[in-house]
């Protein structure tokens, strides 16, 4: 593994399976009377959390807590960095107070790339979600999630159609789910309104779709995302109406889908906009299930990442490291 | 006032000649000319061409000193091979006045350096809503005939007619930052596969090539001349040609990095490879490369941007766009156009010199390399390769997009009306 | 990524590789089986029954072994049905900062848990004693058993803690420079113990099972 985790790219398919099999090994931690690892004691976590997200801030926030880890947690409200501080400033602060591992979400696409990469600490960087960028322990928890259901915990998710639905456009959790369902086999389907699509969606590895029931026969599972209400002011659809006869998941669709298939949604729900309340509470959604899983993969990163004197090891990384001559991409 | 004899350059590439300048000017062009009194500068194998003029210049005086001043700006200026720049309006206070673009003009007097002619603003404080008095600063001792609301489209139709309209009364033109605002609000990169792939927010194409198009269209209504800045796409290009093919008064530039550099580099997230407009795709730099080539576009414009550290040692959502470009730009265009083989040196005068001194009506740069003329010169060595090393550039600020590359030429010597401004690679 | 089976998370499941020129077989299958079946009589005669007994083997090698000893305890006590499971340390162990992070391997309590049991803690190798006193705390986290023994299949020497087994199928007294290395059927394909001396490897960080 890479000694950050920025992109769901920068896992090559055994560090993905690295990640889900010692998650899965530690979820049963969860079940014991004492659920705690002394693994990482000694060592500093920060929750550097430059937007509110109080769910991802305490998922990462119990997995460090159950390896025994310190934490802390660091909210740009209210401290110096509403003050004015730079992103910079911030970084050489926390490395000032030794942090091993810096978890940050942030409302930039690219703040943890730039932490990781800028030299001003030394730990490792989690990307706790950036901006319309990426969030891969999302991801993560989410393909743990699948391959629970759909594949017996084990492996990858090799053939397995998996069909994510409302705002990729704005949406991190799209995109690291898409790089890393498509890292396991994977065969992904995005549905949404064209409004709601990134330009040159077509050189991502999955398919498109402007009609939701096309491909739920065939889903094993169908992942609906989060729309902002606030989305329909920019004209990307007319009404919330029209986006949830269009795009939503109610009963009438959720009957269309295979037997084993389930429901999931990263949250917080839109309930009756993007999916139905009966949907969300249905046998098939995995919606909870997913909340609890989240520290489950979350310690797995964490140990992954700071439980040795170096990232566990794991196959070449075939991910791409951008080239900073240009005279091979214009001439 | 010094004499000096550049011995066995070839001018404009051409064949050895030696040029003796005196008294400002260039007094004698020839072969074997007798070296009394003059001090000799050996030249075999190097280039000499006219100074170089650029169109559009960021020295931040006044405002912001701590990026850039007037003097730093204008070292940077001589040591890139410049002998006049247009310094564009966005200061602060706006160079929407007689009073600030005159300041402007003669902060640049003072250095020695550089001719510096201010850019007036088209509209008061560029806000796009009231013409600022162009006439008034056309008739400074300014005397400004760009016209640039740089940084700001003026998008509004009407407003961009009446100052294409206006400008007529004294041979002004109005140089466009073409930028649809409402297709680029908040946007933060060209978009595209990239700008999809990293979640920024997406700087179409055509928010540039609409606003072109308009353009080109109300200059042919009213007769007027428009310059289009910094042209960044490939569509663009073809607006372009097809105005020029109906003979209409449109010019056009493209900056260095434009012809270089692509969005594949965001993928780095370094805000040092933010600018506006974004980087675009390894397409449009070849249709920029060959316009410029063809001449559709007429001239390279640095687009030169000093930014302190802070505005780009930070997120890239949050950082200032722009990059420097004064000290780089001829080695650019040379890595980019002449050793691509598809401009010679002759060309590189005429798109770097003589059709920008023409568009600003700039008297006494831009002229040909002959007896008489003022010696306005420089003289670039094509061999050498040089690494850029930011804390080596005379600029205030360090915002290169080229740290590390290396890149071919070295501006050898500048002079400006017959004074050395940079002699041996340094500033004289 | 290191594959799984070696990465067992005992002392002499990780070391370094034996040298194949100096390897030497000190027990063949039918020596590990007498052990086993020894070892399984003396829990039996120790615990007066098996009743209460709960075998934990040590990833990897000390799983298989645990399976084993549960098979021959059974057939000892007509059938009766023996709780085995696994449980991995790599969590607890005392050397992770010496190394990049380990993938851990299974732990499986049985489902009849071990508080109030005579849990049999079962490894393949026993030589500094770190790792037992790693199962020792993780077994803490589980539960409280009636009290906890030791059963390996070799004994190396070299403690550095003060550890002790309570069924030994061999002793095998050892110098530093030598390394054992214990082959399994379910794993290996034979049952075999070898010793030799340690193949040279300089890239590789000592652990505390090699020092």
């Amino acid at each position: 593994m890479k000694r950050h985790l920025i992109s769901a790219a920068d896992l090559t398919r055994d560090d993905a399976i690295l990640i889900l099999d010692t998650a899965e090994e530690l979820a049963h931690i969860a079940e014991r009377p004492i659920k705690k690892l002394p693994t990482l004691r000694g060592r500093t976590v920060v929750n550097l959390f430059f937007e509110d997200s109080t769910r991802t801030r305490i998922s990462f926030e119990a997995a460090a807590k159950r390896l025994s880890a310190d934490v802390i947690n660091f909210s740009a409200k209210g401290s110096s960095v509403s003050k004015g501080e730079s992103l910079k400033d911030t970084a050489l602060t926390l490395q000032a107070m030794g942090a091993d591992a810096v978890v940050i979400r942030h409302h930039a696409s690219g703040a943890p790339h730039r932490l990781a990469g800028s030299g001003w600490l030394r730990g490792s960087v989690v990307n706790a979600g950036d901006g319309t960028h990426e969030h891969p322990t999302q991801a993560l928890l989410d393909a743990f999630t699948m391959r629970r259901r759909l594949a017996g915990g084990r492996g990858d998710l090799e053939g397995r159609r998996i069909t994510l639905v409302g705002d990729v456009l704005h949406s991190r959790v799209a995109r690291s789910n898409v790089l890393l369902l498509a890292t396991l086999g994977a065969e992904v389907t995005l549905v949404a309104p064209p409004t709601l699509l990134p330009i040159g969606v077509e050189s991502w590895p999955c398919t498109v779709s402007y009609d939701l029931d096309a491909p739920l026969p065939k889903s094993d599972a169908v992942m609906m995302l989060r729309v902002q209400r606030e989305r329909m002011n920019a004209a990307f659809f007319p009404t919330e109406r029209e986006y949830s006869r269009r795009y939503g998941l109610d009963l009438r669709r959720m009957a269309m889908l295979p037997e084993h298939a389930i429901v999931m949604h990263p949250g917080p729900m839109n309930r009756g906009m993007e999916i139905a309340a009966e949907v969300a509470d249905s046998t098939r959604s995995t919606i909870v299930e997913q909340v609890t899983n989240g520290v489950s993969v979350r310690m797995a990163v964490l140990y992954l990442l700071l439980g040795g004197n170096e990232p566990a090891l794991s196959a070449p990384s075939t991910a791409s490291t951008p080239s900073t001559g240009t005279e091979e991409s214009t001439k | 006032m010094s004499t000096y004899l550049i011995k066995d350059a070839k001018v404009l590439g051409g064949d050895a000649s030696d040029v003796l300048i005196r008294d400002g000017v260039i007094a004698e062009i020839g072969t074997d000319l007798s070296t009394d009194g003059a001090t000799v500068i050996e030249a075999a194998g190097q280039i000499l061409l006219p100074g170089l003029v650029d169109l559009h210049t960021h020295l931040r005086e006044p405002g912001r000193e701590d990026a850039e001043t007037v003097a730093t700006g204008a070292n940077a200026a001589a040591l890139g091979g410049f002998t006049a720049v247009h310094a564009m309006a966005n200061t602060d206070p706006v160079a929407d006045t007689a009073g600030t673009v005159e300041q402007v003009w003669r902060l640049g007097q003072e250095t020695g350096r550089c001719d510096v002619h201010p850019v007036g603003a088209v509209t008061v404080g560029l806000e796009g809503k009231r013409l600022a008095e162009l006439g008034a600063m056309a008739d400074s001792a300014a005397r400004v005939r760009v016209f640039s609301d740089d940084g700001k489209c003026v998008d509004d139709a009407v407003i961009m007619r009446r100052a294409l309209e206006y400008v007529k009364a004294f041979d002004g033109v109005v140089a466009q930052h073409a930028q649809e605002p409402r297709l680029t609000e908040g946007a933060q990169m060209n978009e595209g596969t990239v700008s999809g792939e990293l979640g920024l927010r997406g700087w179409p194409a055509v928010a540039e090539e609409s606003i072109i198009a308009r353009d080109v269209l109300l200059t042919a209504h009213v007769g007027s001349r428009l310059h289009v800045c910094h042209v960044s796409t490939a569509g663009s290009v073809e607006i372009l040609r097809w105005a020029k093919s109906k003979g209409w008064n449109v010019t056009a530039e493209v900056t260095p990095h434009h012809l270089l550099l692509t969005d594949e580099l965001v993928r780095s997230y370094d805000p040092v490879y933010k600018v506006n407009p974004p980087l675009r795709t390894a397409a449009d730099v070849t249709a920029l490369r060959e316009a410029l080539a063809d001449g559709t576009i007429d001239a390279v414009a640095t687009d030169h941007a000093p930014h302190p550290s802070e505005d780009k040692d930070c997120e890239w959502a949050v950082a200032a766009m722009g990059m420097l470009g004064l000290e780089t730009a001829l080695s650019i265009v040379q890595e980019t156009m002449v050793d691509t083989g598809l401009l010679d040196w002759a060309g590189v005068a005429d798109r770097m010199s003589v059709r920008p001194a023409a568009i600003g009506r700039l008297e006494g740069h831009g002229r040909p390399v002959e007896v008489g003329e003022p010696a306005n010169l420089v003289l670039v060595d094509p061999t050498p390769r040089r690494t850029v090393e930011p804390s080596e550039l005379a600029s205030r600020s360090r915002n290169t997009p080229y740290a590390g590359l290396e890149l071919p030429g070295k501006v050898v010597a500048t002079f400006l009306r017959g004074v050395p401004t940079v002699i041996d690679g340094k500033l004289a | 990524m290191t594959a799984p089976g070696n990465t067992g998370g005992t002392s002499a499941a990780r070391p370094k590789d034996l040298d194949p020129a100096t390897a030497r077989p000190v027990l063949d299958s039918s020596d590990i089986n007498r052990a086993l079946t020894r070892i399984a009589h003396e829990i039996v005669e120790r615990a007066k029954g098996a009743d209460d007994v709960v075998l934990l083997g040590i990833p990897t090698r000390g799983v298989a072994l645990a399976r084993r000893l549960g098979e021959r305890l059974a057939s000892i006590e007509d059938g009766a049905k023996v709780p085995v499971g696994a449980l991995d340390i790599t969590m607890y162990r005392d050397d992770l900062r010496l190394g990049p992070a380990r993938a851990l391997e299974r732990t499986e309590i049985p489902a009849e848990g071990i508080d109030g049991k005579l849990v049999v803690l079962v490894d393949d190798v026993l030589f500094s004693g770190r790792t037992i006193r790693a199962a020792l705390d993780a077994l803490n986290d589980i539960g409280r058993p009636r009290a906890v023994q030791l059963a390996v299949l070799v004994d190396r020497g070299h403690r550095e803690l003060p550890i002790r087994a309570d069924y030994v199928g061999k002793n095998l007294p050892t110098s530093l420079r030598e390394t054992v290395k214990v082959h399994l059927a379910e794993y290996d394909g034979r049952d075999a113990v070898l010793l030799g001396t340690r193949a040279a490897d300089p890239a590789a960080a000592p652990t505390d099972a090699e020092k």
